[in-house]
């Protein structure tokens, strides 16, 4: 141990801590205040999604997948979607594709109003917290009247959706989204207006353009450092490329920067739905396809979750099953990219850039077993090494 | 002999003053509920959470040192409770003991110096950095809290014992009236909203930076002891700024002030987020003991 090293105190921000919903662990190393570096662990929610959605059939794993994250349950599901009607060459009917958008839409809305309420609270101001929230109620109470539930609609469906949306079940998402946008103008202008808010957004981990592209960010955490990216618009999916929005995008690469574009965000996702009511109640026909089996191939799916790109790989070798299905959620390039944002800041920086980029960890886990000399271990040996333990456990129990 | 003790355990000392400064906790807690659209809490509970810490486990932090560990919640609360026989008996009785208020201003101190003895025992790191963080903080505002008082001395003309004072003021009138005492007024708000480390100025325990800081590794009798010198704090700083500048609690408009007051400080710890510490520092250093200094100017002028 160098003398220098004996100076950096560590603080550690997990694996349960206040400012985090779910157990992650990042190792905060400060001198007084201020940052000088920053570990992240991850891997403690690690579920074993991926092996699990081998073992099931295509239609069983839209609802595992809808489980991988809690907030956006949705986005998981439309990209599993999108990636198997890809590798079937699936046309779904244009019905279908409005109300995957109007789902799509109405889960960004909450999802960043959910997020900035918890932005309010790591800042202390609890208050916003409470009113944000109080904002998402009516959502929620929608989704439950149209989907059937507050979260985890199960609407999506391979080859199309599993429920209708009548006119006067459009009419209620609309009334619910004129009542949402005072109250969205209210928000802004309190970010907008309030001295003491901006002193602490402004300038607070900051991620320039150039960093934010090295290290592959996406959603809004890229937005707000100037990259123009949005699946939806890049690569349109669903509705997106039939009704008429932008993408809110902002230079300056702070957490005040990120939250307008949240903020800019739900207000096109109002704008959004809106559209597709509209167009939806002059629509006939069926809201899916019928299909009987999925080919041989392979197949990808993106969506644009209300945290960035979600990714899937489905790969069919024929049969029920998939033969491999991978999963890539977007906190898992954007936490990484708090590994620049926090360094050089104080601690209490650190603390709202580590939730600025809205993180969601069970999403984002990944594990990687090694032994003591750093030697992977393989799906194989896992397995074998699982097998030996049971069988150990099973003796002592015997005895 | 008989009444000293009186005094200091049951009126109006420390059963009176937990009773009171309970009321203030619900006050606090059922006002900010009400901002937030949510119910709030029943009468009681400021009681119920403090019986409960009281049946709880105490644990040591290893390597912490124990006697000043335990003691300094001890002698955060004993200070409080100092404070609160001054101010009540002076109301009651009227009696002047020349010089109390630096009496006090120096007793207020002590849950500060507790705090920071507190974070340096618990030999966590986080405790530490509550500890530092204190320090910082008491080093900003005192400063400007002793100008605003000094304006209270110098309009007086030297009255230094706090009856004297509220008498005084009932028979001119309050200092807020006037523009000087209107600004020390303010800045005695300020001052206190970081003393009794309220959001904007809750940095020593910013929950979600450093999980309560120097209360994080505390439990059981002496986290409630600390919980109630918290409360004690927010009943008794109202009282002293309505005894320096609104002309004390001896009618019901008196009393009505002191709420008035109470309520104040929640609102402004409901509509502002917190701070970072060296915005507190320049804003302390700068722009409130600025105002502290003209209005100690404004009083010499008579203003």
């Amino acid at each position: 141990m160098s003398k220098e090293k004996k100076k950096v105190t560590e603080i550690p921000i997990g694996p349960y801590h206040p400012l985090q919903e779910e157990p992650e662990f990042f190792r905060l190393q400060v001198e007084g205040e201020k940052v000088v570096g920053l570990e992240i662990e991850l891997g403690y929610n690690h579920r074993g999604i991926e092996k699990l959605s081998e073992s099931k059939s295509f239609d069983q794993i839209l609802f595992l997948v809808e489980r991988i994250c809690g907030i956006c349950s949705t986005s998981h599901p439309f990209a599993y979607v999108n990636a198997v009607e890809d590798l079937a060459g699936f046309k779904i009917p244009e019905k279908a594709k409005y109300i995957r958008t109007i789902v799509g839409e109405m889960e960004r809305i909450h999802s960043h109003l959910l997020w900035l309420g918890l932005a309010g609270h790591f800042l202390g101001y609890n208050t916003v917290w409470m009113w944000s929230w109080k904002y998402r109620e009516p959502l929620l109470e929608i989704c439950e009247k149209v989907f059937g539930n507050r979260q985890h609609y199960a609407m999506m469906k391979i080859g199309g959706v599993r429920r209708d949306i009548d006119i006067s079940k459009g009419n209620l998402i609309k009334k619910g989204m004129e009542d949402l946008l005072p109250k969205l103008d209210m928000l802004q202008k309190a970010v907008e207006d309030d001295p003491v808010i901006r002193a602490r957004l402004k300038i607070a981990g900051t991620l320039p353009k150039k960093e934010a592209r090295e290290y592959c960010v996406v959603g809004p955490t890229a937005r707000a450092s100037g990259i123009n990216i949005d699946i939806r618009k890049d690569d349109p999916y669903a509705a997106y490329d039939l009704v008429n929005w932008d993408v809110s995008l902002r230079k300056e690469g702070d957490v005040y920067a990120k939250t307008m574009v949240r903020l800019e965000e739900m207000r096109q996702s109002a704008k959004i739905i809106k559209q597709c009511v509209d167009k939806l109640s002059g629509l006939k026909g069926d809201i899916d396809i019928d299909i009987k089996e999925i080919p041989e191939g392979e197949g990808i799916g993106r969506h644009e979750a209300p945290r960035g790109e979600v990714f899937h790989y489905v790969k069919s070798h024929g049969g029920s099953v998939p033969y491999r299905h991978k999963v890539k959620a977007p906190s898992y390039a954007n936490v990484l990219s708090d590994e620049f944002a926090v360094i050089g800041g104080t601690i209490p920086d650190a603390a709202l850039t580590l939730a600025a980029v809205d993180p969601c960890y069970c999403c984002t886990e990944r594990m990687q077993a090694t032994d003591e000399k750093g030697r992977k271990y393989s799906p194989k040996e896992l397995i074998k090494l699982s097998q030996e333990k049971t069988e150990e456990i099973r003796k002592k129990q015997a005895k | 002999m008989e009444m000293i003790f009186f005094d200091y355990i049951i009126f109006p000392g420390i059963l009176f003053t937990l009773a009171a400064a309970m009321a203030v906790s619900w006050i606090d807690r059922k006002v900010t509920a009400l901002l937030q659209w949510r119910v709030g809490p029943p009468v009681l509970q400021p009681f119920y959470d403090f019986w409960k810490l009281f049946k709880k486990e105490t644990v040591i932090p290893k390597g912490g040192s124990v006697m000043v560990f335990l003691l300094s919640p001890a002698v955060s609360f004993s200070a409080l409770i100092l404070v609160s026989v001054i101010l009540l008996k002076t109301t009651l009785t009227s009696m002047a003991y020349i010089g109390d208020i630096f009496v006090v201003i120096y007793l207020l101190l002590i849950p500060s110096i507790a705090v920071i003895m507190s974070g340096a025992a618990s030999s966590n790191p986080l405790a530490s950095l509550g500890a530092s963080r204190e320090m910082k903080m008491v080093l900003s505002y005192e400063l400007p809290f002793i100008l605003a008082v000094c304006v209270v001395l110098i309009k007086t003309g030297g009255i230094t014992d706090l009856a004297g004072i509220v008498a005084y003021q009932n028979v001119h009138g309050a200092f807020i009236g006037s523009l000087s005492g209107f600004l020390a007024f303010a800045v005695t708000v300020v001052c206190f909203q970081s003393k009794m480390a309220q959001v904007p100025f809750d940095i020593p325990e910013a929950e979600q930076e450093i999980m309560g800081g120097a209360m994080i590794e505390y439990s059981g009798p002496p986290l409630a002891l600390f919980v109630a010198a918290r409360w004690i704090l927010m009943a008794l700083l109202p009282l002293l700024i309505t005894m320096l500048y609104l002309g004390g609690i001896h009618s019901a408009l008196g009393i009505l002030k002191y709420v008035g007051v109470v309520v104040l400080v929640i609102l402004i710890k409901n509509t502002n987020p917190r701070l970072r510490i060296n915005q507190t520092l320049r804003f302390f250093w700068g722009i409130v003991t600025g105002v502290a200094a003209v209005s100690i100017i404004l009083a010499f002028l008579g203003l």
